[in-house]
């Protein structure tokens, strides 16, 4: 995704031509990893779990920095996702956070500021906003240093770009031009100037002392003054860029200072090459982590948790509390309506939850959170909920429900089995299988025989899974295979919890509760017929 | 500078600036005092009253109504500061109306060259506010002429503290300097401003410098030695011309915000002025009226809230006797100690109208002004409650009497400690065992309150079951009526009897004659 829309973006700078004596590799990858700033494509799975909104809403703002990349790639391999959750620990430490904030605001005032050195038409507005951005960036670097002195990082990967920003801060390649810059913009900041207007003509001189006329005038009218007056003052907006008419003034201040002037042209001749381009490229990179800090703090403000998940290559043992559908609850807060948490767990042998229950009771979020949860924690972030065990899956893979596709001149359900096929190939003993209402289209007892047949195959191959189905049966099939069931009010059976809880399929229980609802259990049924 | 003649530290705020700029485009969207000012409004014909005082100027009627609403809040002390000011404006009405009218002339006159507020370049809002100001000062060198002519003419410290105010504030001196400054801010020498470089290089910080007067400009301003540099703007050059009228607008920013500002600021002193000076005209006014109908006149005695003192002599109902042509009756009343009046006996006998009187004055004594009486004391009191029946006939329905507690509801929701509350035929709307075990119990709840009641009614076992309670609290009165039947309006000391007087009256407006007469108005 290395566009060239403009060479001021961070993602595209050129590389170092000198390496700077400490080196930095980047800080979402450890130096194990190459190649990293390969386009990647998004993953197939993202609109079934929902993941393609997360993401939008992840990045939402920062299109500057091509972030989506770094969220379609999954790192599947525990020193490099222990490598970033660190470095997200540091970041949940807010004075942490808000220096790499200020960092990066810093940043992008210089990225505007050397593209107003480009386009401004007059040379010396064009010099002070060069100026301005040397200044600026100059500032970022000091800074960032600065408060990591008071809050010091400790993952790897900040402590050694910290490492090499100190190194940087200390060569003649920053010290130099960011030095002179200041000394040239306190010149130019001293200077003052007196302007005469009279009809058509313009004087610019220097400029003696005398008093602030708008003063002398509100001193002379103050024994009226009383309450809080109307603010007549025109809003001006700020000057955008010179006109011919500041240029030709700005031309006679220059006359009056001319020493300022030519120190001023000198420096810009002289600094071009100011940015390092490994701070430059942290700049994008940390935007990863602020992304996603700034993404999950709308949800912390809503009371909702999120945790550090322990990964394990080796045990397929899974455990989570209090975990949520991110797309929903997202949806959810902006509505102002509650957000139902759910546990998930697979011990032993369980390797496949099998979800049941009425419709709209939450089934597919289900479905969903687990997806996203394999999939955020296989990217080193956090994850929603209060505790978190989980497998690192080398791929998340799922069948949900399509439109028929009439291209294909086949039907759903062929269509249906060539995908879950397709989908059987590529999974591995290690994948994430999240299969929503398999065969929903063909009959009863061929649904129940062809999703006993798939089942078994997943079973066979001991991958995880999570499906949602109608069919009870799949719920107790073998020692693979746990159940869990979307909760229903029990008195008044047509609201739901939005709950799954880990207990045995029991569609009569709902019936049930809709029979008592209209009074036609068998006791009931009694009394209404007085027998 | 402040005018402060209702309230010795404060201005009179009730009345927004722009009704006292434009009063005949009126008033909307006015916000009631208190949650039953309408009620009160309705019940003591206020109108009335501010008409009278009014005179056909809808600007004293608001100032009237506005004084007078807000009344209650005030303290003795503002009280008798108002009575000071008000008999100053009694003995001199012709120099109050000169000052009031320099006044309107001065608003009458902005108006005529009122501009749009927003949108206005500095520019063109710096010349306007140079013309306002010009106007204004001349109007202040006629006030501060007045002030030196008729500075012995008053007596209450509301005027001579106004007066002497305008005469060491308004110095020839300070006049003159306001010319020069007028002079100067037409810049005919042109603008001068200090600079500074901003972000882009962009001149900024733009700051307005004294103008030198007559002196060449270069020679003043730069001195010899000085360089400087010039440039003319070329006559085609229409985008320059354009961003230099910008420069120049942002060099006189500030000064024309600061003119602009001072001429609001000075405009707003007329219009306080003209104001305050409005509630005491109509004070003269509603005088003028009273002595035409030989209604008696007095400043009354305000005791403090809780004090329990209510007398007077010959008091009388204003609105009553601003709308007849005869003399009206006045009534006395010696209620000290007692927290409630209650009032009973022959219809049309005037009772409703002592009720109003006792409301009227109540509210005319709190605004500071006299009342009609020949001497009258009362506590003030915080608030001002009337629960009337609504119609005159009363039904048995039951959404009647609904409503009727429900008013009684939000009055209790409203109540404040040292109310004074005024009842007239209350929970009358239901049968009569009903309505007064109910009137009594809400009665005995509020006595047990900090509250004062004026009660009307013609239920007898309401009033008589209070007769029971703690009479010496109670003051029962009596509408007269002579043996032969005729009412003299007179209201004294009396239980209340069991028979109500409606057959008379009956008899009178039927009569034996069967010829049907129109229904008397005056006292009901």
């Amino acid at each position: 995704m290395q566009t060239a829309a403009t060479n001021v973006s961070p993602d595209s700078l050129p590389a170092a031509s000198t390496r700077p004596p400490v080196r930095f590799h980047s800080i979402l990858f450890d130096d194990s990893v190459t190649g990293m700033g390969d386009a990647v494509a998004m993953p197939e799975f993202f609109r079934d779990l929902n993941l393609d909104q997360v993401v939008d809403a992840i990045t939402a703002g920062r299109d500057e920095y091509n972030l989506k990349p770094f969220f379609y790639r999954a790192l599947s391999n525990r020193a490099l996702i222990e490598y970033r959750q660190a470095v997200m620990r540091d970041l949940d430490n807010e004075a942490l956070f808000q220096s790499v904030k200020s960092f990066s605001a810093r940043m992008r005032t210089m990225r505007t500021h050397l593209t107003a050195a480009k386009e401004r038409y007059y040379q010396y507005e064009r010099e002070a906003w060069f100026l301005e951005a040397v200044m600026v960036y100059g500032e970022a670097v000091e800074s960032l240093l600065a408060d990591w002195e008071q809050h010091p990082p400790q993952s790897r990967g900040l402590r050694e770009f910290r490492a090499y920003l100190a190194a940087q801060a200390d060569s003649p390649g920053f010290r130099e031009p960011v030095e002179q810059a200041r000394r040239v913009r306190a010149q130019l900041a001293s200077i003052r100037y007196g302007l005469l207007l009279r009809g058509d003509s313009v004087t610019v001189t220097h400029y003696d002392d005398r008093p602030d006329y708008s003063a002398v005038v509100e001193e002379t009218f103050a024994k009226f003054k009383q309450g809080a007056p109307t603010d007549y003052r025109t809003k001006f907006p700020a000057y955008s860029s010179l006109d011919h008419i500041g240029a030709q003034i700005l031309d006679r201040v220059a006359l009056l200072h001319p020493d300022v002037f030519r120190a001023l042209d000198e420096f810009c001749a002289n600094h071009q090459d100011f940015l390092d381009p490994t701070i430059a490229a942290f700049d994008r990179e940390i935007q990863f982590y602020v992304a996603w800090r700034e993404y999950a703090a709308r949800f912390s403000h809503a009371g909702l948790p999120f945790c550090y998940p322990r990964v394990s290559d080796t045990s397929k043992e899974e455990r989570c509390r209090d975990s949520f559908d991110l797309a929903l609850a997202g949806k959810l807060i902006r509505e102002g309506a509650a957000v139902v948490g759910n546990d998930f767990a697979l011990t032993g042998p369980e390797r496949i939850a099998v979800v049941t229950g009425p419709n709209q009771g939450g089934k597919t979020t289900f479905a969903r959170m687990v997806g996203q949860l394999h999939f955020l924690a296989n990217l080193g972030l956090p994850v929603p909920g209060t505790e978190a065990q989980l497998f690192l899956c080398d791929r998340i893979l799922t069948h949900f429900e399509r439109e028929e596709n009439l291209d294909h001149h086949r039907g759903k359900l062929e269509d249906d089995l060539l995908r879950v096929r397709e989908m059987l190939a590529e999974a591995t003993p290690n994948s994430l299988l999240i299969i929503n209402e398999i065969f929903s289209s063909t009959t009863l007892r061929d649904a129940v025989l062809l999703s006993r047949k798939i089942v078994e195959r997943i079973a066979a191959l001991d991958t995880l899974c999570v499906c949602v189905t109608f069919l009870d049966e799949l719920a107790a099939l073998n020692e693979k295979t746990v159940s869990f069931v979307a909760g229903v009010v029990p008195d008044q059976p047509t609201l739901r919890t939005y709950k799954i809880e880990r207990r045995p399929a029991d569609g009569l229980a709902y019936a049930h509760a809709l029979a008592e609802k209209h009074r036609l259990t068998y006791t009931q049924l009694k009394e209404r017929l007085g027998t | 500078m402040n005018v402060h003649l209702l309230y010795p530290d404060r201005d009179f705020d009730r009345l927004p600036a722009a009704l006292s700029l434009t009063p005949h485009r009126g008033w909307d969207n006015r916000a009631p005092l208190w949650s039953q000012e309408d009620a009160v409004r309705q019940d003591l014909e206020l109108d009335t009253l501010f008409h009278a005082m009014a005179c056909g100027d809808r600007f004293l009627y608001y100032a009237a109504q506005e004084a007078i609403l807000s009344g209650l809040q005030n303290d003795a002390a503002t009280i008798q500061y108002r009575q000071a000011v008000l008999q100053d404006c009694l003995r001199q009405p012709a120099i109050v109306k000169s000052m009031y009218d320099i006044a309107v002339e001065v608003i009458e006159n902005k108006n005529r060259q009122w501009w749009g507020v927003t949108g206005r370049s500095p520019g063109s809002l710096l010349y306007s506010s140079v013309q306002l100001l010009t106007l204004f000062t001349d109007a202040l060198g006629k006030l501060r002429r007045i002030a030196d002519e008729h500075a012995t003419a008053f007596a209450s410290e509301g005027f001579t503290t106004l007066l002497a105010m305008l005469r060491a504030e308004l110095s020839d001196d300070y006049l003159a300097t306001i010319q020069t400054r007028l002079k100067e801010l037409k810049f005919s020498h042109g603008v001068f401003m200090s600079a500074s470089l901003g972000p882009g290089n962009q001149s900024a910080d733009f700051v307005l410098r004294q103008p030198a007067g007559r002196k060449p400009w270069l020679a003043r301003v730069f001195g010899r030695r000085s360089p400087a540099y010039s440039f003319r703007l070329d006559p085609r050059d229409e985008a320059g011309a354009r961003a230099l009228g910008e420069l120049r607008d942002r060099g006189i920013n500030l000064v024309a915000n600061a003119a602009a500002q001072s001429a609001d600021h000075i405009l707003s002193f007329f219009v306080m002025l003209r104001a305050e000076l409005a509630f005491y005209l109509g004070c003269v006014n509603l005088r003028r009226e009273l002595e035409r109908r030989a209604v008696p006149v007095c400043f009354p005695v305000p005791a403090p809230p809780g004090a329990c003192r209510h007398s007077c002599v010959g008091l009388r109902d204003v609105c009553l006797a601003l709308s007849m042509d005869q003399p009206v009756v006045g009534n006395d009343l010696a209620a000290d100690g007692k927290k409630l009046v209650v009032i009973t006996g022959a219809n049309k006998g005037g009772k409703s109208t002592f009720l109003r009187a006792v409301g009227l004055a109540q509210l005319m004594m709190q605004a500071g002004m006299f009342v009609a009486a020949e001497s009258f004391t009362a506590d003030l009191c915080r608030s001002l409650f009337t629960h009337y029946k609504r119609e005159e006939d009363t039904t048995m329905k039951s959404g009647k009497f609904d409503e009727e507690l429900k008013r009684m509801s939000d009055i209790v929701e409203a109540l404040t400690p040292d109310a004074l509350l005024l009842f007239n035929e209350s929970f009358a709307a239901t049968n009569e065992r009903e309505g007064s075990e109910i009137a009594r119990q809400i009665v005995r709840a509020l006595l047990e309150t900090r509250v004062k009641i004026f009660f009307v009614t013609h239920q007898y076992s309401f009033a008589h079951g209070l007769n029971g309670d703690k009479t010496d609290r109670i003051l029962f009165l009596r509408a007269e009526r002579q043996p032969d039947g005729t009412r003299t309006y007179k209201l004294l000391p009396g239980e209340p009897l069991e028979t109500s007087f409606g057959a008379d009256l009956y008899e009178k407006i039927f009569g034996h004659n069967a010829v049907p007469m129109s229904r008397p108005t005056a006292h009901e």
